[in-house]
């Protein structure tokens, strides 16, 4: 692990690099080819609606014993003829989903079920979903998110800059986008705790994203003054200064959705806690990826459209031998064995804070 | 630097003052707590129950009134509070024409309020045959009606009408309209049971009915509807100033509820009392029957009757919107057992710890001497919002539900996430070789913007989806914004100065190689190193 956090130091420094701003043509690339196959799968497959968007009812019952063949029976007594689905869920629940049903047949069902596998009525769960319910539910979710992403444009606009707030939008739609692609091929059910999943992660996906723009801001700040870096270089330093801040980020706000998912997989077999924890889960990884990989450079892709900052990456070409666009090195200590593709120039090693005239440490 | 410096000395005058008053604010807190020895709400699907949404079906281009939901939730609260379960509650959720309705109703009700909400109340306008006290066994004439239904003529005064005194009690001959069997019914009905004024029972509005009134105070043999609350075209409650007899209700038929009302109140003005009243019935129930005092035929009439401006209004609701324009669809019915619940809050508890555990010992593992701040952080932000949950529940009615839980957990990861921000600040202001003390004030003004502008877009998400949303999705999205805000208080009044005091101990500024400041790994080269 101290050779992790070694690594954030080296990170830091500059000696260590990754070029995320250089290859960002790659990286849209990859973010091109999967929303590709998101958008194929979404147009072929579709999404694979749970009741809640169709209208319909589900009956959950615990008995032991409880066999896929019992729950048929219960149909078949109930006289539901429509379309019906007998799921086992673990080793002693099972689910039996129709289509929607009038109430008296809703009461029909549960006799047939208080019958055939001799529960109490009360131990039925019944979810039974009107057929505009689902479409009212998508009406708002999308009102939500055309709503969130107006608040969040004006708000980081405020805060931050236009184009981060444009980035920033830019690198929610990715994840959206993409999240919804996997769903589509994965064919995971959706259902509201799904879509609950996917608004919260359009809060998280965001907040990895401010992490890394507020760097970003501060190593640009004076970068027209000082005219050594351009802003490509200044936010690649700022990417990689924030990499192991991240992954830290990432991986602690995974920690506690992947133990839902485990528990509410694992152990629920599925319900609520599942769909809302592998919307994030997927939701979250995407996020994490899209900050670095996606914000970030668009950032960079619209800032270096300015004229000043055109001015700025010429006058930064000129001084030294360092290719534009390339890994900027603070300081000297080359770590070249890895990753770096920058050349460095002599005059370039004795920058930096290390290099700086150290201050007594009060220890 | 000397900004820097002076602001470092200001501040750590002030971390153990910050936390004392944390300890003292978190102290207040749970004597409240304790004081009201209760336990968190649980939401109906981790403790059992059946909640029903109602969604108003509305035509094209229509719009659904405030007002009529209103009415609407006061129609089925009346419905639920008959079954006499305790906290069941009805609600409207949303704005505009996306307002709906939700019921809720803990335990093992079953299907039965299914039924119960699922019925559209109906306005019915009835003559009234007779009369009697709630468990009377016969019919009685006396009547107490003090409302009467005039024509509105400004300045004049309402014709006084003599109370006729018909025989009292059994006559062997019925009123007018009642038959044996009618009466038979009238004598079995007991208006003092609360099972009996549930309404909802969808009433022939061709036939004579037998009903209570809402209270409980008394019950009728009614005629035939002779008019419906589509017939009704507006009801306003106003004061009357003519008379000065306070609150009224003014009443405007359509064409067609003109000539019906005209109708029935010339034929009844003649009859002797009870029977020259004409009884407003809802949803089964009688809402009121005032006295006709005069044939009715221009279409207005009045409603008088000493009422309050609540009153008025209430019964002007009811007559606009007692037919209900909003039709209702079963948008959604959830019953989960008793059994179910008490899996899923264990589960959903049980998904947290193990949550929780991970990430404390991730921040140990990782940040080693720091990660003792991270677990004080979120233990102190675990209490102050279990305190919260508890005291919310008894203020406002916050109930934690499945979806609520889920948004604590995922909270722990973003609480710590501020941690991160600021011990990787720090960590980096130590790598510019600033001294730890200096650090954690550097370091603390810098991650401070950066876990305020990251929350707030966290708190920004969490509002919106709590406003555009219903049901679960309000839930998840109240405990992550709230989550969130605690996230901030324990962020500037634990976290920090906590750090702030453990600066200054030998351990952590020394660079220990267990504080999470060793010089190796923070990947400082020192000097010597390079040399």
């Amino acid at each position: 692990m101290s050779r992790l956090s070694g690594m954030g130091g080296r990170l830091y420094r500059g000696e260590k690099s990754f070029n995320i701003i250089g290859n960002r043509r790659g990286f849209y690339a990859l973010s091109g080819i999967v929303i590709l196959i998101a958008a194929i799968s979404l147009s072929v497959q579709g999404l694979k609606l749970g009741i809640e968007f169709k209208g319909g009812s589900q009956f959950t019952l615990t008995s032991p014993g409880a066999t896929i063949a019992m729950g048929q029976q219960a149909i078949t007594d109930s006289g539901i003829t429509s379309e019906t689905i007998v799921q086992k869920i673990g080793t002693d629940k099972i689910q039996i989903t129709t289509k929607s049903l009038t109430n008296a047949q809703n009461d029909a069902v549960e006799t047939a079920i208080v019958k055939d596998f001799k529960v109490a009525i009360g131990n039925i769960n019944v979810m039974s979903i009107g057929p505009s319910w689902g479409k009212d539910i998508t009406h708002k979710a999308i009102q939500a998110l055309i709503g969130f992403l107006l608040v969040i444009l004006l708000y980081l606009g405020l805060a931050f800059e236009p184009k981060m707030a444009q980035a920033a939008i830019v690198a929610v739609l990715h994840d959206i986008f993409i999240t919804v692609g996997i769903y589509a091929l994965v064919g995971f059910d959706v259902t509201p705790a799904t879509v609950i999943g996917f608004l919260t992660i359009l809060g998280y996906s965001l907040y990895d994203t401010v992490v890394v723009f507020d760097k970003v801001r501060e190593n640009t700040r004076s970068i027209t003054s000082t005219g050594k870096y351009t802003y490509s270089q200044a936010a690649n330093l700022a990417v990689n200064q924030t990499l192991v801040r991240s992954f830290n980020t990432s991986l602690i706000a995974l920690l506690p959705v992947a133990s839902i998912l485990f528990v509410g997989a694992g152990l629920l077999g599925a319900g609520t806690l599942k769909d809302l924890s592998l919307a994030l889960f997927i939701g979250l990884a995407t996020g994490t990826y899209s900050s670095i990989f996606i914000a970030t450079p668009i950032l960079a892709t619209l800032r270096e459209r300015e004229p000043a900052m055109k001015a700025l990456a010429k006058r930064v070409a000129q001084r030294g031998p360092q290719v534009p666009g390339d890994v900027v090195v603070i300081a000297g200590v080359a770590d070249t064995s890895n990753i770096v593709t920058s050349t460095h120039s002599k005059e370039n090693r004795d920058r930096g804070p290390r290099n700086q005239p150290k201050r007594r440490s009060r220890r | 630097m000397s900004a820097n410096i002076s602001k470092s000395i200001k501040s750590q005058a002030k971390p153990g003052r910050t936390l004392a008053i944390l300890a003292i604010i978190l102290v207040a807190f749970t004597a409240l707590a304790l004081i009201q020895n209760d336990k968190v709400k649980l939401g109906l699907d981790l403790r059992g129950g059946t909640s029903v949404t109602l969604q108003p079906r509305v035509a094209k281009g229509g719009n659904v009134s405030s007002a009529a939901i209103a009415q609407a939730v006061a129609i089925i609260r009346q419905r639920v509070n008959s079954l006499g379960v305790a906290e069941s509650q009805v609600t409207a959720q949303g704005t505009g024409n996306n307002q709906q309705i939700v019921i809720s109703v803990p335990g093992d009700t079953g299907t039965r309020i299914v039924d119960l909400v699922g019925q559209t109340a109906e306005l019915r306008f009835r003559q009234v045959y007779a009369v009697g006290a709630a468990s009377a066994k016969t019919t009685s004439t006396s009547t107490t009606s003090t409302t009467k239904v005039t024509v509105p003529k400004p300045g004049a005064k309402a014709t006084p009408t003599p109370k006729a005194s018909t025989p009292a009690a059994v006559n062997p001959t019925f009123p007018t309209g009642v038959t044996a069997d009618l009466n038979a019914k009238f004598g079995l009905l007991d208006c003092t049971k609360a099972a009996n004024r549930q309404g909802g029972n969808i009433d022939d509005p061709s036939a004579p009915l037998v009903a209570c009134n809402r209270d409980g105070s008394g019950k009728y043999i009614l005629g035939p509807a002779e008019l419906v609350g589509t017939d009704v075209a507006s009801a306003s409650a106003n004061l009357d100033q003519t008379n000065g007899n306070g609150w009224m209700v003014l009443l405007n038929f359509t064409g067609s509820g003109t000539t019906k009302f005209g109708a029935i109140t010339t034929r009844v003005t003649k009859l002797p009392s009870p029977q020259n009243q004409v009884a407003v019935v809802l949803d089964g129930l009688v809402y009121t029957s005032p006295q006709i005092n005069q044939a009715i035929t221009g279409g207005n009439a009045q409603i008088t009757g000493n009422f309050t401006q609540v009153q008025a209004s209430d019964l002007a609701n009811v007559l606009k919107y007692g037919a209900l324009p909003l039709a209702f669809d079963r948008g959604n019915v959830e019953q989960v057992s008793p059994t179910l619940g008490a899996n899923q809050l264990h589960d959903g508890l049980l998904a947290g710890l193990l949550g929780l555990l991970l990430v404390v010992l991730y921040s140990v593992f990782y940040y080693r001497g720091l990660g003792v701040v991270s677990v004080g952080s979120l233990s102190i932000a675990g209490g102050i919002t279990y305190l919260l949950f508890l005291l919310l529940g008894k203020w406002i009615g916050f109930s934690l539900s499945l979806a609520g839980i889920a948004g604590a957990i995922v909270s722990i990861g973003i609480t710590a996430d501020s941690f991160i921000v600021y011990f990787e600040r720090l960590r980096d202001e130590v790598r510019d070789g600033r001294s730890l003390r200096t650090a954690v004030d550097t370091g603390w003004t810098r991650a401070k913007r950066t876990i305020i502008v990251a929350d707030s877009v966290s708190l920004i998400a969490s509002a919106l989806l709590y406003f555009f949303a219903v049901g679960d999705v309000r839930g998840f999205a109240f405990t992550l914004g709230l989550t969130t805000i605690v996230d901030l208080l324990v962020v500037f009044f634990f976290t920090k100065p906590l750090v702030t005091l453990l600066a200054r101990v030998n351990f952590y500024s020394s660079g220990h190689p267990l504080s999470g400041f060793s010089a190796k790994s923070l990947g400082v080269v020192t000097r010597k190193d390079v040399a």
